[in-house]
């Protein structure tokens, strides 16, 4: 693609969703999820789709045989019979229909939950990579549209297959019983008919397709100029905006024109399809009937039986395709299940107590990707109510100390220890449950404030809740706000300020009372009042814990007692404030530098 | 029908296609209750009474009235489709020109997922029922009419047995409908519910992963995902207790049909070919009663659709141009407030009040205090974002209403807040405002604002793709390419709104330095939290709560010892108690 020319404002990916050719394994694979249904429901509803189907095949065929013995022999009594039969037969349809559907939305949507409580379970194990990699929206669309799309494959398509095969079959064999020369001039149009419906509507969905394309394109920039209106509006970009707007809506409307044209060709095709066959049974069936080989009722049931002809063949296209579009969801689905979590829990991990918080790492080697390795032979103690600074450049190592710490990764070499024991013989739950991490930023989630603090137990009563926002002096702003703690927030909601964000994650951490903290300290700038009530909060919130911070205020980094200062995966210098500052090394300078930038004043 | 009446303009014109189609539908409903004739004039005529000689003139005009049909079937289907789309493409037009007219108000409290929803499905919904829905009524009506009387024509008795069913059919299809449509509203509100979860669950997955809350979220989700489950089921009930019902109820009607009509066959008051048209024509009523309920729902939905993107469309847009406003290429940057006020629309207290300064062209204006107090507010009214409720501002001497929206936001660099980029290459980021700049002022654009090293660190340097499945930059790397975007406009005002707060300090240092350059000639505004950033300024205005509290250079608000001394203080105590040299 030649972009130099044609250079457009705004480029966005578009997921094709193209159809995959069929593949055996895959779907077994996803018919593994049916299997606890196949004792009971399944036959349940096989068994009812066959009572269903068996009866609307008879129908007709007593419709004939009325017209021949009651009409044509002028039999009143007959007639009666006949019409109870039919009763009957429609009754066992309606009852076997009713059962089908219902026993077949159960177990569609029993396989569904099923898949998505698997798919979700799963995610949630993925390590933190598996999510920076990831937008958040292609991660979500597997969990929602994908499996959804598997919705009308597994409640309806599956039995609609067989139960379409057997009308197909059961409608041929009837015909063929009634006349066998009439029903091999009609099935000419057989062929025909599964032509459209499985290569036209190929084509016409793949137009479908592109138009979905455009359309998502569409919206994606129409969402990102919602957002970004401000930016447009302060640039005075409004018409050239519009202008690329106008072209991405044209090729959206162009698409959608030459779907709309090919799918319209679409139904008139079957209707000549089907009137071809009438034809044929007005000229060869007159005939027939002329010579006595066919009665009157069978002319009629045939009229009948082929207007039925359409419905099985035209559904068995339908979930061809829909096959086909499932292959690309189920593939999607079973690649985020392969992912392997980046930590296994061993077999025999033990259950921990309350630890003490006594963390070793020892000769630690890690690499993310088994190639550059971003620690390299680290040596360090962190003692049980030790407070200790991190300090170094962005890829010094301080992030991966902390994920190993968390075992949110496995070291590549080496030992990390906490109360004397290796990580991985622990049971991970245990583990994170006393090891806690405090974001720099803080992640609110929709629900009120009282369950955003709950979130770091959910067990706490209403009383802990409020004195654990006592305790870090989030109160205050709390009850200020119209609802106080039953105050509803949402993620992007702007009722609470950087600060009071910050405050709540403290309290939601403290009330999860870790036995260790890893303080990611914020560099966003806050207004000073709040910083300083942040500042008493931190006091609070790690007393007693090791703590380990990575800091970036001086303020927080004196005060430690211990500091560490790491640079590409090396631990270059170890000690106290003032022990480093005599040293005269590279923390320093990185001291001295801060200082510069406040500058003489 | 008002909505109808009011969105006239998008549909319209357009009519042609509408009625070509709805002509080709009246020849479709004609021909297709010809069918049952045809078969009639079969069995009565060339079966009962021997005319086997009318057979091939039967089964040509039969053949030929068929293939009309198919070509109308087509026009009908294309032109319909291509009505709705047609239309909803002026209306998608429209929609996009009037969001980007409207004024920074309505942004504020409007939520981006709902503005969305209503240019997607509203569109959707509109677009439906002008494709679709409007044919699908009038062909009902065609149907019945027609069926009803060729019926009548054929057998008034058979038919007013036949319709027997029809009230059982319609209070069916009533009750189906009084409950379907609940059920599915249920199943898009728990599968948004469902959404929601798993959305707050992947952008919050650092925090659940950080409080080992994992099992907790699967629980919650489960919860969400059974409800989902069982609206389903339910609905799938519904379905599946009210179809196979009607189908039932139509059948019934087909027995009733075989039983009386085959009595009046045999009292030789009705012909056979007759009852055996009778059989599909009742079927051409039954089916699109079935699904009457749905037809009309479409056009509620598409109504209430509409009313919806009409809000949108009769949102006032209060901040424009005036006639005859003043275009000017280059202002000088003089920035006058007198005794301004502004109050948010739909908001008690006062944004800022009683403002009041003159900052003559080239001078650096630092604004400080806390959340709240008032310090973006001031620079929105400059840029005319909002219009101040009372006072005056002025630029170059002049009321910033009266000149061109344009020539004066294009005098004017914002560096928002939040750096907000777009979908597009690094370059075409910093290039947004000002689409004419060289390669060489973008690249002096992205080193004045120390983004010049990181951007060219990438593999593809300026052409680096940046959004949803771009490269991820941190929050300083926004910022930075924010003010070089700024910088390229070459603006005669320019403001900074917290626009450093996420670069550490020695970058920010940097920035600073830089920009004591780029400040030649322009009026600048600095919005900060950090003393350092405002104390070179030429005045620094302190807010609280909307009112300017203490104003001057920094040694001058150092020796007034109030708000500004006590923040300096905070922020710089540690520097006290550090020894260096």
């Amino acid at each position: 693609m030649s972009r130099s020319n044609t250079r457009e404002r705004f480029s966005y990916p578009g997921e094709m969703v193209i159809d995959k050719p069929f593949n055996w394994s895959l779907m077994a694979r996803l018919l593994t999820y049916v299997k606890p249904y196949s004792k009971k429901l399944l036959p349940l509803a096989l068994a009812a789709m066959i009572v269903s189907t068996g009866a609307r095949l008879f129908a007709p065929f007593m419709v004939s045989l009325a017209i021949d013995h009651a009409l044509v022999d002028r039999d009143v009594p007959r007639l009666l019979l006949f019409a109870g039969v039919l009763i009957t037969l429609y009754l066992l349809n309606w009852i076997g229909n009713m059962l089908r559907t219902r026993w077949m939305q159960v177990l569609g949507q029993s396989v569904i939950y099923d898949l998505r409580e698997h798919l979700f379970r799963h995610i949630q194990r993925l390590s933190h990579r598996f999510f920076d990699q990831r937008s958040a929206g292609s991660i979500l669309v597997r969990i929602t549209n994908d499996v959804n799309s598997l919705q009308e494959l597994l409640t309806n398509g599956i039995i609609n297959v067989f139960m379409d095969i057997i009308l197909l079959a059961g409608i041929i064999i009837m015909l063929t019983v009634l006349s066998p020369s009439l029903t091999a001039a009609i099935l000419i149009i057989l062929p025909v008919m599964f032509l459209i419906s499985v290569k036209l509507r190929r084509r016409i969905r793949r137009s479908w397709q592109k138009v979905r394309l455009k359309q998502s394109v569409l919206n994606s920039h129409l969402n990102e100029s919602i957002q970004g209106m401000r930016v447009t509006q302060s640039y005075t970009q409004e018409e050239e905006n519009m202008d690329f707007f106008s072209r991405l809506n044209r090729d959206n409307f162009n698409a959608w024109n030459e779907a709309a044209r090919k799918s319209a060709t679409f139904r008139p095709l079957v209707e000549l399809a089907g009137a071809i066959g009438t034809v044929i049974l007005i000229v060869y069936g007159a005939s027939l009937y002329q010579t006595g080989e066919i009665s009157i009722g069978v002319f009629v049931a045939f009229a009948y039986y082929m207007g039925n002809f359409w419905e099985p063949i035209s559904r068995l296209g339908q979930v061809y395709n829909q096959l086909l579009m499932a292959m690309a969801s189920t593939e999607r689905i079973f690649e985020f299940l392969d992912e392997k979590p980046s930590v296994p829990e061993r077999a025999g991990a033990e259950p921990v107590k309350k630890i003490c918080g006594h963390v070793e790492l020892e000769n630690v080697v890690f690499s993310y990707d088994g190639e550059r390795k971003a620690l390299k032979g680290i040596c360090l103690e962190f003692l049980p109510g030790q407070k200790v600074a991190l300090v170094g450049h962005t890829g010094s190592g301080k992030t991966s100390i902390v994920n190993l710490i968390c075992r949110f990764y496995d070291p590549t070499e080496g030992w990390v220890k906490i109360d004397g024991r290796d990580l991985r013989d622990l049971k991970l739950d245990d583990l994170r449950s006393q090891v806690s991490i405090v974001l720099q930023e803080t992640f609110i989630f929709s629900g009120t404030i009282r369950e955003n603090i709950r979130f770091g137990r959910p067990g706490a009563t209403d009383e802990e809740v409020e004195a654990a926002a006592q305790a870090v002096g989030a109160d205050d702003f709390i009850r200020r706000l119209p609802q106080g703690y039953d105050t509803e927030v949402e993620e992007r909601g702007n009722i609470l300020s950087t600060g009071e964000r910050q405050l709540l994650s403290f309290a939601r951490t403290l009330l999860a009372d870790p036995r260790i903290i890893i303080l990611d300290e914020a560099t966003a700038s806050i207004d000073t009042e709040t910083e300083l009530r942040i500042q008493e909060a931190m006091q609070i919130l790690l007393a007693g814990r090791t703590a380990i911070l990575i800091a970036h205020r001086l303020s927080t980094i004196r005060d430690a007692d211990k500091i560490v200062v790491l640079r590409e995966g090396h631990i270059i210098e170890e000690g106290n404030h003032e022990q480093l500052m005599a040293e005269r090394g590279e923390y320093f300078n990185l001291v001295a530098a801060q200082f510069r930038v406040l500058g003489a004043g | 029908m008002n909505t109808f009446k009011r969105l006239k303009s998008f549909y319209w014109p357009h009519k042609g296609r509408f009625l070509l189609s709805i002509g080709a539908l009246l020849l479709v409903t004609v021909i297709t209750v010809i069918y049952p004739l045809v078969l009639k004039l079969t069995i009565d005529e060339v079966i009962g009474k021997g005319k086997y000689e009318w057979v091939p003139w039967i089964a040509g005009s039969f053949l030929l009235l068929m293939t009309l049909k198919a070509i109308a079937v087509f026009f009908h289907q294309y032109n319909g489709d291509l009505f709705g789309i047609r239309s909803v493409y002026e209306l998608r037009n429209a929609l996009y020109k009037k969001l980007e007219a409207l004024p920074f108000r309505f942004y504020d409290n409007a939520k981006t997922g709902d503005l969305m929803s209503r240019l997607t499905a509203d569109v959707e919904a509109f677009r439906f029922f002008l494709s679709f829905g409007c044919a699908q009524l009038i062909n009902f009506l065609l149907l019945l009419t027609l069926g009803l009387g060729i019926m009548v024509a054929l057998n008034l008795k058979l038919a007013m047995v036949t319709l027997l069913a029809m009230p059982f059919l319609a209070v069916t299809v009533y009750r189906f409908d009084q409950k379907v449509h609940p059920a599915f509203k249920n199943i898009r509100r728990s599968f948004a519910e469902l959404t929601t979860k798993v959305q707050e669950n992947i952008s919050g997955i650092q925090t659940v992963k950080a409080m080992a809350r994992e099992d907790f979220e699967i629980g919650q989700f489960n919860r969400r995902n059974e409800q989902y489950k069982q609206t389903n089921v339910e609905t799938g009930y519904i379905w599946g207790t009210y179809f196979p019902l009607m189908e039932w109820i139509g059948n019934i009607a087909v027995v009733a049909l075989l039983g009386y009509g085959g009595w009046l066959v045999l009292r030789g008051e009705l012909l056979l070919g007759e009852l055996v048209a009778f059989f599909s024509l009742i079927w051409y009523i039954i089916g699109p009663l079935m699904f009457l309920g749905f037809t009309i729902n479409t056009y509620s939905q598409s109504k209430a659709a509409g009313e919806r993107l009409l809000e949108i469309l009769d949102e006032p847009v209060e901040i424009r141009s005036r006639p005859n406003a003043i275009v000017k290429e280059r202002l000088k940057g003089d920035v006058r407030f007198c005794h301004v006020s502004h109050r948010y629309p739909g908001k008690e207290e006062w944004a800022i009040r009683d403002v009041d300064f003159d900052v003559p062209a080239g001078k650096v204006i630092g604004l400080i205090g806390a959340t709240g107090a008032g310090k973006t507010t001031i620079t929105q009214l400059i840029s005319r974002f909002y219009e101040a409720t009372e006072g005056e501002v002025l630029i170059d001497g002049r009321k910033v209403q009266e000149y061109n929206l344009r020539s004066l936001r294009q005098n004017i660099g914002v560096v928002f807040q939040e750096s907000f980029l777009f979908s597009s290459t690094i370059r075409d980021n910093i290039a947004y405002g000002n689409a004419e700049a060289s390669m060489d002022e973008i690249r002096e654009a992205a080193r004045r604002a120390q983004a010049h090293d990181f951007i060219e660190s990438f593999p593809r340097g300026y052409e680096t793709m940046l959004g949803e499945r771009g490269l991820g930059l941190s929050g300083g790397q926004k910022q930075r390419i924010a003010i070089a975007r700024a910088l390229v406009i070459n603006p005669a005002i320019l403001i900074l709104d917290d626009s450093t707060s996420a670069v550490d300090m020695e970058t920010e240092q940097k920035i600073q330095a830089a920009f004591r350059e780029v400040m030649k000639g322009r009026t600048t505004f600095i919005i900060a939290h950090r003393i350092s950033s405002v104390k070179e300024a030429d005045e620094i205005l302190v807010l609280d709560r909307g009112r300017v509290t203490e104003r001057g250079t920094h040694e001058e608000l150092l020796q007034l010892k109030g708000f500004y001394r006590r923040i300096y203080d905070i922020q710089f105590r540690d520097r006290n108690r550090v020894p260096i040299s």
